[in-house]
């Protein structure tokens, strides 16, 4: 066997030994009945045409690779947001096992959350046993500060009710009846993770602000200087809020960040394991109903918790995602503007240099023509920042991006002069994507690790930008946004843009003489 | 031995359902059939008159006690009361929780593998009201049910029901083995009921089986918890029940595929009987009082 304990080899070069490629061989002959070579090749050139395009967005009842996860994923998002929280998730265990592995796989971190382990029994007769049994041990075991409950679709079918089963839970003496346990309701059937985010985050700044679920007083507003800010489901938290806090702290201004999960996701080794670490204190959501302002960075991300907020008298704001120069300045505006206080020279400074490094660059990014999907927040940031680099947004897709979203991103396409041949796609899903990869041709394609399987069967190189990313690591440690993060994002551009121009240009004696040093 | 037959009794809650398929079953047994009556309802009511017992433990509350259905043995779910017939109750969750209709596939899976079904000649599931979502109309999936008895009466909402229950029928026939055995009248002694079950059976492609008259004994057989086959065997009743019981045995492989009609034929009659006004929309939404006045 070519496999041996003194060179042990990965399964990279492994199953391309003799040994398995006969195997394989073998395999193909005797037991796939596959279909013949030259049909296959047919079918699979049929899948590039207009034609087929057409039949493809005809499509009514079938969705194949949804860019999107479900809503439970975006509410354990927002419970680790928050101090010593530990997510809970009532339902059935393989789910929640699939929460956790999703952002350990993409933090490189591991993520703890807990079930209420729902089998059989607990769908036949309702979940308030699981409930009961799973928060004791969650507090018994895990000593968290907060447990902040969701739902998977099996709780959801059979109508548990969080709020009636907590409230029994803390009867049947499960945990103490001060300890605080907010709720929300996230059947994975309905919306997305973005939505899920949403109910959750809605959940826990609506139990600490109207009284605890009937268990304590609603707070009073008394509006001080200071502003909340929400970041929304984002893959590069562990990047961006540190650099939103560095900005915020550079102007002066009095902030909140509500839910921020970057020290968890991104402890550091040091032999001390942190089940918890970092995050929004309940002291600081309790206060952050005082502040004048809440800005959202996700307005899909957070509608729900946003219009929780505005009713209780805040100034608010959501944006989608502002990237790059014009996207940062709008930001950076509107805070100066709700605080009164001026946008620090540091940061003039820092937007001076990426308008610079964006002329260094614009003659290699002017006309490139991209595709892009994800979730609806970062289309229309990534949008804006490419048609202000010159560059064309031509497929803009999002699944979990509805009618609306797709009106504001023509509203962008149609302001600027690289939007010219551009559209939107709403609730469409990458298999839409393929068509349009193969039918209009673009040059990079913009997405989550998913978007290897566009790179592989049509051949445009993908830009990792999203969520998931597991097949590289470290992009979630790098802030995408900010000035800092345009610089960042432009990097990533530019890099795969000379990666391609070299591969191109590297044959030796017919395309080697654009095989440049300098670029 | 013959094959084994299953069947099931569907209808409106409140019809007479359990007493009517009791009875029938109890008739059966005298004529030497080997029985097992499944229970498809969370109250548990549907084995009562055979074990002249109040509510049985059912599979889903023994299983909760133990842990989980795998920690379940046939023994302590099964019972066995009049003729030998074998008593079983799927049971379910308290009014207001979880899902009844995942209880009854639990159950009926824990007894098709726990060899319940081996040594009888016919199993009968009496399953609740209507077939208000997959899990009760588990009976009628494949293999399982091959006919199905509709009880029924003159009343507009119990004849709806029926209606109902034949699409749920429908569904799984084609694919399926399950057929539509009859209609099974139990007398309300509404107007013209006979006639009008006999013309419901025939729109749904399916013939009246037989008309249970109404009759007093069958609420004194029920007090004492017994069937009337049991409490007054040389009754009236008791010889309706096993005319019935005769029916239903000889009615092997004559059960059909239904045709439901919709909510307006089955308006049109009731118009047919007189007992709607044809085209009056006048008395829509009005009172007793509205019309008197």
């Amino acid at each position: 066997m070519p496999q041996n304990v003194e060179k042990v080899l990965d399964h990279e070069n492994l199953f391309r030994e003799p040994e398995y490629k006969a195997m394989f061989d073998n395999k193909r002959s005797q037991f796939e009945f596959r279909v013949p070579a030259e049909e296959l090749a047919k079918q699979i050139e049929y899948a590039k045409t207009w034609e087929y395009r057409e039949k493809n967005f005809a499509r009514e009842a079938l969705t194949v690779n949804p860019a999107k996860a479900c809503q439970p994923l975006g509410a354990v998002f927002a419970a680790v947001g928050f101090e010593k929280t530990l997510p809970f998730v009532h339902g059935s265990q393989g789910c929640v096992a699939y929460y956790r592995s999703h952002f350990s796989r993409h933090f490189k971190e591991p993520t703890s959350c807990v079930s209420s382990s729902m089998t059989e029994d607990a769908a036949v007769f309702g979940g308030l046993n699981n409930m009961i049994d799973g928060l004791a041990n969650t507090y018994n075991l895990y000593k968290p500060e907060m447990i902040a409950v969701s739902t998977t679709c099996m709780a959801e079918v059979i109508g548990d009710d969080l709020d009636a089963f907590i409230k029994t839970s803390k009867q049947k003496g499960s945990i103490p009846a001060e300890f605080d346990v907010p709720f929300a309701h996230t059947p994975a059937f309905v919306g997305s993770h973005i939505t899920g985010y949403d109910n959750a985050l809605q959940g826990i700044i609506k139990y600490f602000w109207d009284g605890k679920a009937g268990q304590g007083t609603a707070l009073t507003r008394i509006p001080n200087e200071s502003i909340n800010f929400i970041g929304g489901f984002d893959g590069f938290v562990c990047g961006n809020l540190p650099e939103i806090r560095r900005m915020l702290d550079l102007m002066g201004v009095e902030h909140t960040i509500l839910c921020d999960p970057s020290d968890v996701w991104n402890t550091p080794t040091d032999g001390e394991f942190r089940m918890y670490d970092g995050g929004t204190t309940k002291a600081q959501v309790e206060a952050a109903i005082n502040a004048k302002a809440t800005i959202s960075f996700q307005g899909y991300s957070t509608e729900k918790t946003m219009k929780l907020i505005k009713e209780h008298g805040h100034d608010t704001t959501s944006f989608h995602h502002p990237m790059g120069v014009t996207g940062t300045d709008a930001f950076l505006m509107k805070v100066s503007e709700l605080t009164g206080k001026p946008i620090p020279k540091e940061l003039e400074l820092e937007r001076g240099r990426l308008v610079d490094a964006i002329a260094d660059s614009q003659a290699h990014l002017h006309g490139k023509k991209f595709a892009l999907y994800g979730d609806p927040d970062l289309m229309l940031g990534m949008t804006a920042f490419l048609l202000e680099l010159g560059a064309e947004p031509v497929h803009v897709l999002s699944t979990n991006g509805d009618k609306e979203w797709a009106e504001k991103v023509q509203v962008l396409l149609d302001a600027s002069p690289f939007g010219k041949n551009c559209k939107a796609y709403p609730k469409a899903d990458l298999w839409h994507m393929r068509s349009l990869l193969f039918t209009e041709k673009v040059d990079f394609l913009i997405g989550n690790t998913y978007g290897k399987y566009l790179e592989r069967d049509c051949g445009t190189p993908l830009i990792r930008l999203g969520f998931p990313i597991f097949d590289r690591h470290h992009h979630h440690r790098f802030p995408i946004w900010g000035y800092q993060g345009a610089l960042r994002v432009l990097t990533m551009l530019l890099d795969e843009y000379f990666e391609a121009l070299d591969a191109n240009t590297i044959g030796i004696g017919t395309t080697d003489y654009s095989y440049d040093i300098i670029r | 031995m013959a094959a084994l037959r299953q069947i099931a009794f569907y209808g409106k809650g409140g019809i007479g359902k359990s007493t009517t398929s009791q009875n029938t079953l109890a008739a059966l047994a005298e004529m030497g059939q080997k029985i097992l009556i499944v229970g498809c309802d969370p109250k548990a009511d549907s084995t009562r008159l055979i074990l002249h017992a109040k509510a049985q433990d059912t599979v889903l509350s023994l299983a909760a006690e133990a842990g989980s259905v795998e920690d379940l043995e046939i023994e302590d779910v099964l019972k066995v009361g009049y003729r030998d017939i074998r008593c079983v109750e799927s049971g379910g969750p308290e009014p207001g929780v979880g899902c009844a209709g995942r209880g009854v596939i639990t159950s009926i899976n824990f007894l098709e593998e726990n060899g319940a079904y081996d040594g009888v000649d016919y199993v009968s599931y009496d399953v609740l009201g209507d077939v208000v979502c997959g899990g009760f109309a588990m009976p009628i999936r494949e293999n399982k049910a091959q006919e199905i008895y509709i009880v029924m009466s003159g009343e507009m909402m119990a004849m709806y029901a029926a209606n109902n229950i034949s699409k749920g029928i429908l569904k799984y026939a084609n694919s399926g083995g399950v057929r539509l055995g009859g209609l099974v009248c139990n007398e309300r002694q509404t107007d013209k009921e006979l006639e009008l079950a006999e013309a419901l059976a025939g729109k749904l492609g399916t013939k009246l089986i037989h008309f249970v008259p109404r009759d007093n004994i069958v609420q004194h057989a029920e007090l004492r918890r017994m069937t009337v086959i049991e409490y007054a065997p040389d009754s009236k009743q008791a010889g309706e029940y096993r005319s019935l019981a005769e029916k239903v045995h000889n009615n092997a492989g004559n059960g059909t595929i239904p045709t439901p009609i919709t909510m307006d034929e089955l308006e049109d009659l009731l118009m047919d009987f007189g007992i709607m006004k044809k085209e009056d929309e006048s008395v829509i939404g009005k009172t007793a009082a509205e019309l008197v006045a």
